[in-house]
C-alpha cells in the first residue's frame, strides 16, 4: 500500500516535473524564436542581405561584387556553413567582428562591410542578428577573392585608415534628448549606416567624425548622396514627420521620391521598419537637420549663357515634363513629384536632376507603393544641350534657388555607371 | 412633420454625397491615372507608347509577345542576366508581382505590326535565310526557327516569342548575343545551343529574311503545347 502510494505520488511527480519540463522547453522555443524574429528585423535595419546575397545567389552566401576606387571587393559567405561560412563562429566572434572590424583570427575587415558604423550596434542586437544568421540555411560557397590594386591588396594599409577613421564603441544615449530621437540616431549612426554615403569621403575612403552627414558624392556610382544637416539639401527640417517616415517607408512622399542608391536602401531595408522605429528615424532625422546659409552661387556660365539655356529648357520642358510635373513643377505628388521647392533639384550638386532626366527611374517597389510610377529615360530624345537646358530651368524656374549647369556636365554623365 | 423631418434629412443625405463624390474627384484629378498605361510610361520612349517599337532599330517591339516571354525577360533584366544597364537600371528594385502586371500589360496589346521594310540584302542571302528558318539544317545541327516559334513565326504561349515585327540589326544583335554567351537563359538555353551552330553569314541572313515577314492575318502566339518542340528548353518547360 505504501509503496504504491509512493509509486503513485512518484509518477504524479514525474509527470509534472514532465509538464514543467515540456514548458520550460516550449518557452525556450519560443524565446529563442523571438530573438531569431528580432534578429531577421535588425539584419533588415542594418541592410545585410543586400550587400551578402548575390544577385541570383543563396541568401546570404555572399559574392556580391562591390566596385571600389580601390578595386572590386567581394562580399563574404555569412551563412551558418562550417567550411566557407560563419558557422564555426561564436556569438563572441561575431560582436568583435560587428564591433571592431576585425575576422576572429584577427584579421581586419575592409572597410566596405560599415563596421565604423555597426561598433555602435549593443551586444544584444549583434547576439539576435548572429542567432537569426545561425538559423539560415547553410550554403557551402567559398569566398570569392577579392580583386584590388596593388598597393591596396596589402591589408595592413586597413590599419592606417583605422587610426585616421575609425572609433570603437557603442552607441551612447543623449540624455538630453527623447527616448525616440536616441533610438533613431541608434538606428541611423548604427544598422542603418546612413553616413557611408551621406558624408563626404575623402582620397583614401574615409569620413571623418566633423563631417558625418554633411554629403557627397559616392564613389564609383556618381550619384550624390546629399547632406543630411542641411535643409539646403536633404535636411528634413522642414518636412513634417509623416512625409519623412512616408519617404522612408514607401519610397514616395508629398515631398519627393527616392531613387538611385537610396531606392535600394529603402527597397532592401527601411520597407520593413516598424512604424515606431521609422517615426523615430524621422524624428531624429529632423532633429539633427538646420538652415544653412546658402553657398555662393558659383555657376561656370556666363549670364548670357544661362539665359540662353533657360529659356530653351523652358521650351524643353513644355514640351516634355510639364504633362507629369506640372507647368509650374507643382507635380502630382506623391508619384509624380514636385519639382518646385525639391531640395534634390536645387541643391549645389545637379548630378542627381541630370542622371534623373537621362536615365529616367522608378523609385522602389515597396509594400505600402508596390507599383510605383517610373520617369522615362530621355537619353536618346534629348541633346546634351537640351539635357543642360531643362535640368537649368528646373533649378531656376518657380522660386527654386539652384544655378544652371553646362552642356559638358550633361554630358560627362551619360557615361555614369548605371548600376 | 414627417415630412419636415424627411427633407432635411434627405439634403443631408445629398449633401454628404456631393461631398464624398467632390473629395473624391479632387484626389483623381490631383493623381496620376491609376492605370497600366501610366505606370509604364518609363518604358515608352524606347519602346513605343503600346510597346510597338520606335525607329530605333535596336529597341524591340514588345506588343502582343507571350506574357510569360516578356516576364522571363523582365525578371533576367532585374537579376543582371541580361545585360542592358538602362534596363537593369529601370528595373532592379520592382517586386516580381509587378513585372508580372507590366508583362500581361504590353502581352495584352495588339497595335498592328508595321510593314516590313526593304532588305538591304542580295536576294540569295534572303533565300539562304529563308531555307534556314523554315527548315533549318540537319547537317549543322540547326533546327528551323518555325519548328519552335511556329509555323507563322506567331511564337507560342507562355514563353516562346514571335519573332515579327522586329527588325533585322535587332535580331542579329540578339543572335549575337546568345552566339558569344552574352545573352543566357535558364538551362537548358536552347536558344544558346541553336545560335552557336550559326555562322554570322547565317546570322545575317536569318535576321534579314525575319524582318521582312508580312504580318499574318492572326498574330496572336499560339497557345501551349500547340506543337511540340524538337527539344528542351528552360524558358517553356513543358
Amino acid at each position: 500500500m505504501g509503496s504504491k502510494l509512493s509509486i503513485t505520488l512518484l509518477s504524479i511527480q514525474l509527470l509534472a516535473l514532465a509538464a514543467f519540463t515540456t514548458a520550460a522547453a516550449a518557452q525556450d522555443k519560443d524565446k529563442t524564436g523571438d530573438i531569431i524574429a528580432r534578429g531577421e528585423y535588425l539584419a533588415r535595419a542594418g541592410d545585410c542581405t543586400a550587400c551578402h546575397t548575390a544577385p541570383e545567389g543563396r541568401l546570404f552566401a555572399g559574392g556580391r561584387a562591390m566596385p571600389t576606387p580601390f578595386g572590386t571587393l567581394y562580399t563574404s559567405n555569412v551563412t551558418p556553413d562550417p567550411e566557407t561560412g560563419i558557422g564555426k563562429w561564436s556569438a563572441d566572434d561575431f560582436y568583435k567582428t560587428m564591433h571592431n572590424g576585425r575576422f576572429p583570427d584577427g584579421g581586419l575587415l575592409y572597410p566596405a562591410m560599415p563596421f565604423a558604423s555597426y561598433t555602435k550596434v549593443t551586444r544584444a542586437d549583434s547576439d539576435a542578428i548572429f542567432a537569426y544568421l545561425r538559423s539560415i540555411a547553410p550554403v557551402n560557397q567559398k569566398n570569392k577573392p577579392h580583386e584590388l590594386r596593388f598597393p591596396y591588396d596589402n591589408r595592413q594599409l586597413i590599419l592606417g585608415w583605422r587610426t585616421l577613421f575609425f572609433s570603437e564603441g557603442e552607441f551612447k544615449p543623449d540624455p538630453k534628448k527623447s527616448a525616440e530621437w536616441n533610438r533613431g540616431a541608434y538606428l541611423v549612426e548604427g544598422l542603418g549606416h546612413c553616413g557611408m554615403c551621406h558624408s563626404p569621403i575623402n582620397a583614401l575612403g574615409g569620413t571623418s567624425q566633423s563631417d558625418a552627414f554633411k554629403g557627397g558624392l559616392i564613389p564609383m556610382q556618381n550619384w550624390y548622396a546629399p547632406s543630411l544637416t542641411s535643409n539646403r539639401e536633404a535636411g528634413l527640417g522642414d518636412w513634417s514627420i509623416k512625409d519623412i517616415t512616408d519617404l522612408l517607408q514607401t519610397g514616395v512622399s508629398m515631398r519627393g521620391v527616392v531613387y538611385g542608391p537610396m531606392a535600394e536602401v529603402v527597397h532592401n531595408s527601411l520597407q520593413y521598419l516598424n512604424d515606431e522605429d521609422t517615426r523615430a528615424m524621422a524624428v531624429y532625422l529632423k532633429g539633427i537637420a538646420e538652415p544653412s546659409p546658402p553657398p555662393a552661387a558659383s555657376s561656370a556660365l556666363s549670364t548670357t549663357e544661362s539665359s540662353l539655356l533657360i529659356s530653351l529648357g523652358k521650351t524643353v520642358y513644355d514640351k516634355n515634363c510639364a504633362s507629369c510635373h506640372g507647368t509650374q513643377g507643382e507635380g502630382k505628388p506623391p508619384h509624380w513629384p514636385p519639382l518646385a521647392n525639391n531640395q534634390s533639384i536645387e541643391m549645389q550638386s545637379a548630378v542627381n536632376p541630370i542622371r534623373m532626366v537621362l536615365n529616367g527611374g522608378y523609385p522602389p517597389g515597396t509594400k505600402g507603393n508596390p507599383m510605383p510610377y517610373g520617369m522615362p529615360p530621355f537619353a536618346g530624345l534629348l541633346s546634351d544641350n537640351e539635357v543642360a537646358a531643362v535640368v537649368s530651368y528646373i533649378r531656376t524656374a518657380w522660386g527654386n534657388r539652384g544655378t544652371p549647369v553646362s552642356a559638358r556636365e550633361a554630358n560627362e554623365l551619360r557615361s555614369a555607371p548605371l548600376n | 412633420m414627417f415630412a419636415r423631418y424627411t427633407a432635411p434629412a434627405i439634403a443631408i443625405a445629398i449633401l454628404a454625397t456631393l461631398v464624398a463624390v467632390d473629395g473624391a474627384a479632387a484626389q483623381t484629378v490631383n493623381q496620376p491615372p491609376d492605370t497600366m498605361a501610366a505606370r509604364v510610361e518609363a518604358c515608352t520612349p524606347c519602346h513605343g507608347n503600346k510597346g510597338e517599337g520606335t525607329s530605333d532599330v535596336y529597341f524591340p517591339r514588345l506588343a502582343g509577345k507571350p506574357a510569360g516571354y516578356l516576364y522571363n525577360q523582365l525578371l533576367a533584366f532585374r537579376s543582371g542576366r541580361r545585360k542592358y544597364p538602362p534596363m537593369n537600371y529601370l528595373l532592379e528594385f520592382l517586386p516580381d508581382p509587378y513585372l508580372e502586371a507590366m508583362a500581361e500589360y504590353f502581352a495584352s496589346e495588339h497595335p498592328p505590326l508595321p510593314q516590313p521594310a526593304p532588305s538591304e540584302v542580295s536576294k540569295d542571302v534572303l533565300a539562304q535565310g529563308e531555307l534556314l528558318a523554315t527548315s533549318g539544317d540537319a547537317g549543322r545541327n540547326i533546327p528551323a526557327c518555325v519548328s519552335c516559334h511556329g509555323p507563322g513565326l506567331t511564337g507560342m504561349q507562355p514563353g516562346i516569342p514571335g519573332l515579327l515585327g522586329l527588325r533585322a540589326n535587332y535580331i542579329s544583335a540578339q543572335l549575337g548575343g546568345w552566339r558569344y554567351g552574352t545573352r543566357t537563359a535558364k538551362s537548358p538555353d536552347c536558344m544558346q545551343l541553336v545560335a552557336g551552330h550559326l555562322t554570322e553569314a547565317d546570322v545575317t541572313a536569318v535576321a534579314a529574311w525575319l524582318a521582312t515577314r508580312p504580318a499574318p492575318a492572326n498574330p496572336a502566339p499560339v497557345p501551349k503545347g500547340t506543337y511540340a518542340l524538337p527539344f528542351g528548353c528552360g524558358s517553356q518547360p513543358n
